[in-house]
């Protein structure tokens, strides 16, 4: 098991050069210069301008300037934004509301999506099979944003029952509070392919020979379902979870900007918007690392739900 | 030949699940059971239904799509405009008849370019091997790790437009980032379907007769290998419009002269309150366009997957 992990920890190396390099690049070939209105409306003085290019190692070519900002990135150092504030410290702080807004969201993907999706396929055909079937059809087909706004206006501002946009100074249970909302929105499409997902590997694994054994046996059909059927067609759920994972963290630049969410994914808009290198490719490193992080647990879980899977 | 011949006259219950002979190829078991579904008809007549919309705009409508009635602005739907008008007083009936155009290249070329590049990687890699497919899967795992929203935005703002850029040009810019971010889902498909079949005793068969890769790869690793590429490129054409409006709605895909859904619906957001009529419309054409690729997409999959039958 540890050997596992540890090769798995190691394969990621490359790729999260890969995937850095990349954002790297393209955010270091945003056109424009860096320095522009930083000096209010005159442009910046020469010496500025090259102390500027100094720091942020604007004069090397790109490969040797993604080694050195890696180089510093790999002690901890994210650097500071164009506005001055370092941007470990923004991040860590944005990280936390994001968190919070990606656990609501995954939670209620998981619980109701799962409960759908069973409901639907141990009545395969009937009723609630089909309501489920067509409403998450509705759901998926109608983009994040319509959603969000829709939500908002009717929730939050028709009939109030919930905040129209989330107070960055709220803390404890409020904060959660107000992050209900933008974490369903969030979520509400993965629900649907969740109960997709689930009610398609139960409806399969219903008919397979080791649940009419279990039966057989004389287990009750809650027993048969939840510990032999369920069990064995969450694999592809998980998977389609961790998957979903990048997803939900990019979809949150969509919620986030909605709902007046100060997070990553408004940070992450924000800097690009800016011309705030620094800023993209710190936050955006985290969040691969994130990613990847997320997908190993993933093929960890794997052994968990299926015995069979041995990552010895 | 003598099989073939036998079991064609023998009891028909006997090789139910066998496709025998050229009459019963898995294509035509597919084909049969799609023409009784009533949501392939449906689904597949949106389609052309969008398409000839894309096509062929002033078929549905004869309102120019930038005559601008400032009086009427935000009006109601009414017999006059079926949809109302915008905050410009432009007509939204036919700003969203127009507005397809764009959605609808940019899910077909994306799509297109997204299986072509992803199907030929995942041919590569499968087929030959060793350190091709390593590489190639390394690959795309880096690229795999950028979420596509994400990467969309940084591109898109990378190569700005500006006033002068023509719509096409956007169109195109557009295109291009989705393939190229979303190439390695159908290469990892794509890669996992050639494994599955490269090993069956038809394809061995054809390489000891001294076919050429070239001719196994077309003859019959191909055929057998392309049906879940075939449903999920089609469900990805769906997502493909959806991001598309998704970035237009973000300011960094299509911009106001153009006219588009994402775009409608960026505008609609600020008079939400006083006429919902205006992100109702496009936003209901743009779900109905996703519904129809992904409602033809979950067809085309039941009939290709001989467990749901």
């Amino acid at each position: 098991m540890t050997k596992y992990v540890i090769r798995r920890l190691l394969q990621m190396i490359p790729v999260l050069i890969g995937a850095t390099f990349l954002i790297f690049a393209m955010v270091f070939a945003l056109p424009g210069d860096p320095t522009a209105n930083k000096c209010g409306e005159r442009p910046c003085p020469a010496e500025y301008v090259k102390k500027f290019e100094e720091e942020h190692n604007l004069n090397d070519p790109l490969p040797i300037q993604y080694a050195k900002y890696m180089g510093k990135l790999a002690k901890g150092d994210f650097g500071t934004s164009f506005r001055e504030i370092p941007v470990k410290d923004e991040l860590s702080e944005r990280y936390v509301v994001t968190a919070k807004l990606a656990t609501i969201a995954i939670l209620f993907e998981t619980v109701l999506g799962i409960f759908a999706g069973v409901l639907a396929g141990i009545r395969k055909g009937k009723f609630i099979d089909n309501l489920v079937l067509l409403s998450t059809l509705f759901v998926i087909s109608i983009p994040i944003f319509v959603i969000g706004y829709v939500a908002q206006f009717l929730l939050g501002v028709k009939w109030r029952i919930f905040p129209v946009t989330v107070n960055a100074n709220a803390t404890g249970l409020d904060s959660w509070w107000q992050l209900l909302l933008p974490g369903l929105v969030l979520g509400s499409v993965s629900v649907a392919y969740v109960a997709r997902l689930t009610r398609t590997n139960l409806v399969e694994n219903l008919r397979a020979d080791y649940v009419r054994t279990a039966k057989a046996k004389g287990l009750t059909t809650s027993r048969t379902i939840g510990l032999h059927a369920l069990r064995n067609s969450l694999i592809p759920v998980v998977t389609f979870i961790g998957a979903d994972f990048g997803a939900l963290l990019g979809g949150a630049i969509v919620t986030e900007q909605i709902f007046n969410i100060q997070g990553v994914g408004g940070y992450i808009f924000s800097g690009i918007h800016n011309r705030d290198g620094v800023v993209v490719v710190g936050a955006v490193t985290v969040l691969i690392l994130v990613y990847l992080l997320v997908n190993l647990l993933v093929d960890i879980l794997y052994g968990v739900l299926d015995p069979r899977i041995s990552h010895d | 030949m003598t099989n073939a011949a036998i079991s064609a006259t023998a009891d028909p219950s006997l090789d139910a699940g066998e496709p025998a002979g050229e009459a019963h190829s898995l294509t035509s078991d597919a084909w049969r059971l799609l023409r009784r579904r009533p949501i392939f008809w449906v689904s597949a007549g949106l389609i052309l239904l969008f398409l000839l919309m894309a096509i062929a705009p002033g078929l549905f409508t004869n309102t120019s799509p930038t005559a601008a009635v400032l009086k009427e602005s935000r009006a109601t739907p009414s017999t006059e405009n079926w949809f109302g008008r915008d905050v410009q007083g432009y007509d939204i009936y036919a700003r969203t008849i127009y507005g397809a155009r764009a959605s609808i290249m940019v899910g077909v070329l994306a799509t297109l370019f997204t299986t072509l590049l992803g199907a030929l990687l995942g041919i590569v890699a499968g087929f030959a091997g060793g350190w091709v497919d390593t590489l190639i899967s390394r690959i795309t795992d880096v690229f795999f790790a950028i979420p596509l929203l994400l990467g969309g935005i940084l591109f898109m703002s990378t190569f700005q437009s500006d006033v002068n850029t023509s719509y096409f040009v956007i169109v195109m810019k557009v295109v291009l980032v989705l393939a190229l971010l979303g190439w390695p889902s159908i290469t990892r498909l794509m890669r996992s379907s050639v494994l599955q079949v490269k090993p069956n005793d038809y394809v061995q068969a054809a390489r000891a007769l001294g076919a050429s890769p070239w001719r196994i790869i077309r003859q019959h690793i191909l055929p057998n290998a392309m049906a879940p590429v075939i449903v999920v490129s089609t469900i990805n054409l769906g997502v493909y419009i959806a991001v598309e409006a998704t970035l237009s709605y973000l300011g960094i895909g299509l911009t106001p002269p153009a006219i588009s859904w994402g775009v409608a619906i960026s505008a609609a957001q600020s008079g939400l309150r006083s006429a919902p009529h205006m992100l109702l419309f496009p936003a209901m054409f743009l779900s109905l366009a996703v519904l129809a690729f992904i409602m033809l997409g979950d067809a085309v999959r039941d009939a290709f997957d001989p467990k749901t039958r």
